[in-house]
This record gives C-alpha cells, structure tokens and sequence, in this order.
C-alpha cells in the first residue's frame, strides 16, 4: 500500500509544478504546444528515472561531503543520453527544445528527489517515485501546453478546435505563459484550501 | 570585430532578449530571492560575477579541450562541472582575498551551480558562435538583464505586500502575474536591435 501512496503523491499533493514550484525554467520556455509539453515531460521522467535508479544503488558507496557534484554527474550522464537519442530519431521535437533538453541537468526537481528521496530509499521506492513525479510533471506540463495551445493557436495535439475562432497569439508568447501557470497555481491553491476545509 | 556589433550583443541580451523574462532562464532564483531589494541586489551581483567568468572558462575548455578532440557530445557534462567547481573555487578565493564581497555575495553563491540562466549562457555562446570577447560581453550583459528583471521584480513585490490580493493568488501566483506583465513591457523592446 506504500507504494501507491508514494506513487500517487507526486501527481496532486506534492505535484512538481504546481505545489512545489520546482523545474519552472522548462515548463514555461517550451509548453508553446501540448506535444512539445509531453515531450519535455516525457524526456525529464526518463532522466528522473535513471538518476534516481543510480543513486538509490549507489548511495552507500558516496561519500557524504561529495554526494552533490556525484549526484549532478549521474543526472547529466543520462541528459546526454536523452540528448543524443532525441537528436537521432526525434529531431523536429529536439529544435523545439533547443536548449531546454541540456538544461534537464540543472532541473531542481531531478536534483532535489535524488537528494531527498533516493539517497534515503530502497530501490524499488526510488523507482516509484520517480514514476509519480515524472507522470505529475508530464501532466502538468501537458495541461499548460494545451491551455496555451487552445487559447494562442486554436487547436491541440495540431488539430483545429473551434472553426472560426481568431486565436489570441499573445498565449504562445512569453507574457502569455507566466499569466497561464499564475492562474493555475491560484486555482490549484483554492482547491486545495476547498478540500481542507471540508 | 567592431565596438557596434558588441553593443548590439549587450542591449540584445540585456532587453530584447532578457534572460529571465523572454528566455525564460533562471526562474527559481527570480521566484524565490526577489522578495526584498537587499537580496536582490545581492544574488544579481553574484550571478553577473559567476556568468562573466563561467563563459569565458567553457569557451576556453570547448575549443581547446572538447572541439580538438572531438569530444563534443560530453559537453553537458563538462560545463556542468565546470561550473560547479567554478562555483565552489570562486566561494574559497573570495572568502580569502575580498572578504568584503564574500560578506556580501557568500550566501547566494551555492544556490548559483543550479540557477539554469548559467548553463544555459554558457551553451548559448556556443551555439551562437561566439569569439572570446563577444562571449565575455555576453556573459556580463546577460548576468545584467537577470540583476534588471530581479531588482524591478522585488521593488514591485515589496509594494505588493501591502495590496488587498485574493487569497488564494497571494505569493506564488501573483507573482507569476506580475512577471507576465513585465514580460508584456520588455516586449516593446523587440525590434530595438
């Protein structure tokens, strides 16, 4: 029973974007569509994934006073992998990530569950967590894309969704993207303060 | 090279191209250290110090170490470490030799190794084709537009504490707002080089 609550927590109560504010950089540079969104989401869970696979099995062996630049070389292995495999058979997605894919490295939400979670976990509780933090961060994601997609091009996944209506292209910008998860944080806090106090 | 096409640099990275509100690069800092002034002022100072130097150490180590022996695809990892090392060497000299800065800037200069807005510059100058020096103009001129965007940001948030906000848009979310709207007005600027 553990293992679903752990699994479940990453996606509502502790979810990374919206709860924890973690790992902003990406998911506003590259949410300008759902499909890049689930891209970034995906491509980030993997590296979660790995890093927190490695250092879960490892943790015994580091050193304390060395554990972080240990922990960011796991992490940036595993981007290079990402990087190299979106380069050979994705390469529409990796231009409309451009930077953003080497800069997983530097995404606190990678380096904080290594630090807070797998380096204190079993394995099998490390790899659970990653899944519910990486699923949490892929929705999230996906959610800001689509909202952005919808509203600044009228369509979603490249499908159009209302004929006729003139799409609001500030959304695709970059104003369009701050207002978009500021709302979204304040709607998450109002129902979590509902729930609360019922 | 000409002092023009530098400027040209400068203002681009500084306004049109502002690393945090048009780039969107080094948002935890923005988020979490512009609530007062003081430590704006501060972390601003400290990423403008650790941005200029970490570009110029990547360049140097990209064409002299990686391009000549085709090491390329480790350039993730070497810039990462680059960094962090950088971070921890600069903390150890200026506690020794400046520790009037170090009492200023000290506390911030950990939390810089995972701002993205320094990875991501030194990745930047790269793509760009940058040479050394435009690379250093970059690097400052970026470090200026983040202390730029995190100082007018703590101003705003400094008055804003005493706003009648809703109470579920109060801190993070009203933040985001606000954000969204500067970004608005350094939009203007497009066009501007």
């Amino acid at each position: 029973m553990r293992a679903w609550k752990e699994f479940t927590k990453g996606i509502i109560k502790e979810n990374p974007v919206f709860v924890m504010a973690l790992g902003l950089c990406p998911t506003l540079a590259v949410t300008t569509s759902a499909f890049n969104g689930v891209g970034m989401g995906l491509a980030s869970t993997f590296v979660l994934l790995g890093s927190n696979t490695v250092v879960s099995l490892i943790k015994k062996l580091v050193p304390d006073k060395v554990r972080i630049p240990m922990y960011i070389v796991v992490i940036a292995t595993f981007v290079t992998l990402v990087q190299m495999f979106m380069k050979a058979y994705f390469p529409a997605l990796d231009k409309a990530l451009g930077l953003f894919i080497p800069l997983i490295v530097v995404n606190c939400m990678i380096l904080g569950r290594a630090e807070a979670f797998a380096s204190k976990n079993n394995l099998f509780y490390s790899i659970i967590d990653a899944l519910g933090v990486g699923v949490g961060f892929t929705l999230a994601l996906t959610l800001i894309g689509a909202i952005r997609e919808i509203l600044g091009s009228n369509s979603i996944f490249g499908y159009q969704v209302v004929e006729g209506f003139q799409p609001m292209g500030f959304f695709v910008l970059a104003p369009g993207a701050f207002l978009t998860i500021g709302v979204l944080i304040a709607i998450f806090k109002a129902i979590e303060k509902k729930n609360k106090s019922n | 090279m000409s002092i023009s096409g530098l400027f040209v640099i400068a203002v681009s990275a500084i306004l049109v191209n502002n690393f945090v509100l048009a780039r969107f690069l080094g948002l935890c800092p923005f988020m979490g250290v512009s609530k007062k002034l003081d430590s704006a002022f501060g972390m601003g100072g400290a990423v403008i110090f650790v941005m200029t130097i970490a570009s110029a150490v990547t360049w140097i180590i990209q064409h002299y170490i990686l391009n000549k022996f085709g090491l390329g695809y480790l350039q993730t990892i070497a810039f990462i470490l680059v960094i962090a090392s950088l971070v921890q060497f600069i903390e150890m000299f200026l506690h020794k030799a400046l520790p009037h800065l170090y009492k200023a800037l000290g506390i911030y200069l950990p939390l810089i190794t995972t701002n993205c807005a320094i990875l991501g510059v030194t990745i930047l100058n790269i793509d760009e084709g940058y040479n050394f020096i435009q690379t250093i103009v970059h690097g400052f001129s970026a470090g200026l537009g983040f202390l730029l965007a995190l100082v007018m940001m703590a101003g705003i948030r400094e008055k804003l504490e005493l706003a009648d906000v809703p109470e579920s848009l109060k801190g993070l979310g009203l933040t985001f707002v606000t954000a969204s709207l500067m970004s608005l007005a350094f939009m203007g600027f497009a066009g501007l080089v």
